[in-house]
């Protein structure tokens, strides 16, 4: 019998990433993408950098910090009563940081390309930045904001290195489903395993063909 | 004889400044990064309650600048503008361009008091006005409608977006988005969308570049209703002459980021050495000759006038020239406008 636990703490992983990750975003790309300086590059560059880092490393340095005897996991446990080792808001955490670049690189891209005009039309209508936003500048940022959400939606399903790291298998707690499958290949539960990657396979697959589907009929529509 | 000067001039030997009717007042200096060079903006004018003034000039001069410094959009180097009593920009140290009596009314409420103390700079949400884009900006998301309804203040008559709609004839196509409207149809789009919230100042970029004759003539009786009618003050980037004489009441010349003359149209542009009964102006499209005459063909408005003209008259006349056309007592004359 499948033990559908790791296929819904995946779930619930890769939505409250995401979610964190659409409040997160939307405002750090439009701020990038509002002056251009060089010292915003570095920031880009940090933001990019899981992408290029192995998932391990990421997961290393975040075990190392988040750790009770490192400085910010011993503040976050005196402080906050927060501890981030080997438990679900630690996954989530790490989740948002290693997918973050997923998120804030098409957006920054859609903000970059949208026409200064769109923004300064609305401002001359007497328009806070606020309502700029929410009403003119998002609703023409759809395909950005698509493309953004499925990416770290799908990215936080199939993650490993970094929660293996900073959560290593606690069943029902940080057991994910993608370390359910190494789990059960180590320990030669092939049927097991397949049943998780079968299922892994099929969300990721559904849910790139809405994406497409969405996508179809939006271009089909015109503006 | 030259009318009346608009704006009462600074005279070196009046011993009494005389009070200045402006509405809006602006002064602002700016270097231009043209592809000429650098270029120094250094403009200052002001405006009555009601008027329509046209800025004319070559591209690069700083005509959209300055009407992107009015709205706030573009930050001048230094600056100050006051529209009505409220004090949109100062930037604290302007430059001595403006003559002392400008400066004194710009600076000083009606009680004597002065009201520039510290750098100011209001944002364009806050200043009152309508802007109408080169390229109309209109929202894509958009139908007319909506465009109409998002730019109306919580506060207003929901009434105004019909009554917009109606005058810019537009009711047939309201729930239209941008994409599906022809040129002229989102140029009225955008002057509808810029008017709704009832601005005290109008701003309109060259908002007629983008169509053809037919549709400008008719577009500019859009504008001049529209302007009538809500009683604006506006302001008008063009560089089409016909328009600006049709439209304006006042004219701004501007080359190399500075005034080069301003006044009513007629003034700024014709010479006036002729007392005429009518006076039009156009562009020549054809100059023929016949027999010992020239029959010159001149478009004005959106209709050809033809013009008998001798061998001395058509001296310094050229197709594609701007001119006017004046009428003494049934006898046309046709002059190059300066």
């Amino acid at each position: 019998m499948i033990d559908w636990q790791p296929l819904w703490l995946s779930l619930r992983l890769a939505i409250l990433t995401t979610a964190i990750l659409l409040l997160l975003g939307i405002p750090l790309a439009r701020w990038l993408a509002t002056r251009r300086r060089t010292w915003k590059a570095v920031i880009e560059a940090i933001i990019s950098l899981p992408m290029v880092l192995p998932p391990s490393v990421l997961g290393f340095y975040l075990l190392l910090a988040f750790s009770p005897a490192a400085a910010p996991g011993r503040l976050l446990d005196h402080w906050l009563n927060i501890r981030l080792v080997f438990t679900f808001p630690g996954l989530v955490v790490a989740s948002v940081i290693y997918s973050l670049p997923f998120m804030v690189n098409p957006l920054l891209a859609g903000f970059r390309s949208l026409p200064p005009h769109l923004r300064e039309a609305s401002r001359t209508l007497g328009k806070s930045d606020w309502t700029t936003l929410i009403h003119i500048l998002l609703p023409n940022l759809r395909t950005a904001l698509i493309t953004g959400t499925v990416l770290c939606f799908a990215h936080t399903i199939g993650e490993f290195g970094v929660v293996m790291m900073i959560g290593g298998s606690i069943p029902g707690v940080t057991r994910v489903a993608s370390v359910a499958i190494y789990d059960e290949v180590q320990s030669t539960h092939y049927p097991e395993a397949n049943h998780y990657a079968l299922a892994l396979l099929a969300l990721s697959f559904s849910i790139l063909l809405l994406v497409y589907l969405i996508n179809h009929r939006h271009n089909r529509s015109p503006l | 004889m030259n009318p009346a000067p608009r704006f009462p001039q600074a005279s070196p030997g009046s011993p009494q400044p005389p009070a200045i009717p402006g509405f809006l007042h602006f002064q602002a200096t700016k270097i231009l990064h043209t592809a000429s060079g650098k270029q120094l903006l250094d403009i200052s004018f002001q405006l009555k309650k009601g008027s329509l003034l046209a800025l004319y000039g070559p591209s690069g001069a700083g005509k959209t600048t300055i009407l992107r410094i009015l709205a706030g959009l573009t930050e001048p180097d230094t600056g100050y503008i006051k529209m009505d009593d409220e004090l949109w920009l100062d930037t604290g140290h302007t430059s001595a361009s403006l003559t002392i009596e400008q400066r004194r009314a710009a600076t000083t409420r009606p009680s004597g008091a002065p009201i520039r103390s510290r750098s100011t700079m209001l944002p364009t949400q806050s200043r009152s006005i309508g802007f109408v884009f080169q390229d109309f900006a209109l929202f894509p998301h958009m139908t007319v409608r909506q465009q109409l309804e998002f730019a109306l203040p919580a506060t207003a008559d929901r009434q105004t977006i019909d009554e917009l709609l109606e005058m810019m004839e537009l009711q047939e196509l309201q729930h239209r988005k941008p994409a599906l409207l022809s040129g002229g149809q989102q140029q009225r789009t955008a002057l509808a969308r810029a008017i709704a919230r009832r601005p005290a100042l109008l701003l309109l970029d060259e908002p007629l570049s983008a169509v053809d004759d037919e549709m400008r003539f008719k577009l500019q009786d859009f504008i001049g209703k529209a302007h009538r009618f809500y009683g604006l003050t506006t302001i008008l980037v063009s560089h089409y002459l016909p328009e600006i004489f049709r439209l304006s009441d006042e004219v701004i010349v501007l080359e190399n980021g500075k005034t080069q003359r301003q006044g009513p149209p007629t003034r700024v542009f014709l010479e006036e050495k002729i007392s005429s009964k009518f006076r039009t102006t156009g562009e020549i499209v054809d100059i023929r000759p016949a027999d010992i005459v020239y029959i010159i063909s001149i478009l004005s408005a959106n209709s050809i006038v033809k013009v008998i003209a001798t061998a001395a008259e058509r001296t310094g006349l050229h197709v594609g020239q701007k001119v006017m056309i004046a009428s003494k007592a049934f006898n046309p004359m046709i002059m190059p406008i300066t």
